[in-house]
């Protein structure tokens, strides 16, 4: 049985429990270092990654979680979580913010970069190895360089920001900039599911 | 040719006018593949704050304590509501050059109170681009019959609640997110913890009514309460609040936080608490561990431990505040 645990800090882990319940898939809340052992996987959600970070640092998660990564374990990031596993961050008014991730893929990222809540959308992006899927993009950052052995692997035309990275995939490892939750796009979780039967 | 079979050749027409008009909606689809503002977008967004605490701010330099104490966003507004008591007068929106000054300091999201029914207020602060609009009781409302038309903006709005009846009211006005009332400014925690539970227990009310399938009496309660019945229905089905519910008023210390918490809020507003405090920075800190880690009460042990009694604001009794000094009966 596949056992997939959602850092449950801040922000919607009951959209991501709910979803991978739905499916049929065992989802427990990870809040603590020791909740890793039991798990098979784990997404970090969204949420306000600066309020996540702080979490997580005063939880002591981040060497978990990056023991965790090298053991081989698929960690996917959506939206906030996305910016937690990247190595490098800048905000796109506020530039270097100097905020503290967990660092795990070799992508940088840019918070914020369609603008406000008012520049929030729906689209459908297209993602390698998953195809089409529906994408709810909240005050969503993109993915603006990815360097070996990650690689950007979606990306969105959008009117104002141009073509930009929204998905990346390093190993084991899935950067989202996006919400699958919120779109209830299930195509994303067999993917990811499917990294841990590998 | 019998008739019947003519009904078959004009389903066969209806499903053909209906395929051209499905590939054109996809065509139009694809020109504008961008969709803003949706209702999964302004809901999608509120679901971000659950488990964390909106702070009230002033001015950038809180704005940039909030921020690193580890709050998902900051509500700027021109006086804490503490300070709007002890003024009178009338309590307008902040102003604009703050709020945009506030914007560009932080990368958390930003919202601004309006007053109540003021559209005008509502349309300046979603033009400048904040990214929550509270129509709030805090200020002095300008409509006493009628809220502000919420459907009709980009920008999400939150809205604060006594009990279930004025929540769904206020989801039905477009409302993306709601908090407790509580008495503002007091920093006494009494009344939201009152609201709190009666909006709970009316949940718990219309949650029986749907198990057991008495949809009459759900039907009476809609009637009765003036809320539309879908709402109500679609309450009892889920057992909670439709959207996300935060709590507000009078939250001064970390356990009143991880109170709220286990009454089942989703997050928390800290208006005065903080900044009319003395230890603004260790209390924000402290405010945002409690309500993460708010099942977990060793982490709700430090976190009171980091601030002190000595340095809270004072608390004003409920019971000494006249009648219309209250502020949770503005607009029901």
């Amino acid at each position: 049985m596949i056992r997939v645990g959602v850092l449950a800090l801040q922000g919607d882990f009951l959209e991501h429990v709910e979803l991978l319940r739905e499916m049929g898939i065992e989802a427990i809340y990870v809040k603590n270092p020791s909740d890793l052992e039991r798990v098979d996987a784990l997404i970090i959600p969204g949420g306000e990654s600066t309020t996540i970070a702080s979490l997580v640092k005063y939880r002591g998660l981040a060497p978990a979680i990056t023991k965790f990564s090298e053991d081989g374990k698929p960690i996917m990031g959506t939206c906030a979580g996305s910016i937690l596993l990247a190595k490098r961050v800048v905000d796109r008014v506020v530039g270097e913010t100097g905020q503290f991730t967990i660092g795990l893929m070799n992508i940088s990222v840019v918070r914020n970069a369609f603008g406000r809540q008012n520049d929030s959308f729906e689209a459908v992006v297209n993602i390698e190895g998953i195809g089409e899927v529906k994408a709810a993009f909240i005050r969503a950052p993109v993915i603006n360089e990815a360097w070996p052995p990650a690689k950007i692997t979606g990306y969105i035309n959008h009117p104002v920001a141009g073509r930009v990275g929204v998905s990346a995939e390093q190993g084991s490892l899935i950067a989202l900039t996006f919400h699958p939750e919120i779109t209830g796009e299930v195509k994303i979780y067999k993917y990811f599911i499917d990294f841990i039967r590998k | 040719m019998k008739l019947v079979d003519s009904y078959i050749y004009l389903e066969k027409i209806r499903d053909l006018i209906y395929s051209f008009l499905e590939a054109r909606d996809r065509a139009r689809e694809n020109a504008y593949p961008i969709r803003q503002a949706t209702p999964l977008v302004k809901y999608g967004f509120i679901s971000m704050f659950k488990g964390g605490v909106i702070m009230d701010v002033t001015n950038p330099e809180q704005a940039g304590i909030a921020e690193d104490a580890g709050a998902v966003g900051v509500m700027v507004l021109d006086k804490l509501p503490y300070d709007v008591r002890l003024a009178g007068g009338v309590a307008r929106t902040a102003d604009l050059k703050v709020i945009i000054d506030v914007m560009n300091t932080i990368t958390i999201p930003v919202s601004a109170k309006c007053r109540i029914g003021h559209t005008e207020e509502a349309r300046l602060l979603e033009e400048i681009g904040v990214d929550l609009i509270d129509e709030s009781e805090v200020l002095t409302p300008v409509d006493e019959r009628a809220h502000i038309n919420k459907w009709l903006f980009k920008t999400p709005f939150v809205n604060g609640a006594r009990n279930l009846p004025e929540a769904l009211r206020r989801i039905y006005e477009g409302a993306s997110m709601i908090r407790t009332k509580g008495e503002p400014g007091t920093g006494n925690v009494a009344e939201a913890v009152k609201h709190m539970k009666i909006v709970s227990r009316d949940i718990a009310m219309l949650r029986g009514y749907y198990v057991s399938g008495d949809y009459e009496a759900i039907w009476i309660y809609s009637k009765e309460n003036k809320v539309p019945y879908e709402l109500a229905l679609l309450t009892g089905r889920l057992g909670r609040l439709p959207v996300v519910n935060f709590a507000a008023g009078g939250i001064a210390t970390p356990a009143d936080a991880a109170l709220m918490m286990w009454l089942g809020a989703d997050g928390v507003f800290v208006g005065s608490g903080i900044f009319k405090s003395r230890d603004p920075e260790s209390r924000a800190h402290a405010i945002v561990l409690a309500t993460a880690f708010y099942d977990d009460p060793e982490t709700v042990v430090e976190a009171q431990k980091m601030v002190s009694e000595r340095e809270a604001m004072m608390g004003i009794d409920i019971r000494t505040l006249k009648p219309e000094q209250l502020m949770q009966v503005r607009g029901e």
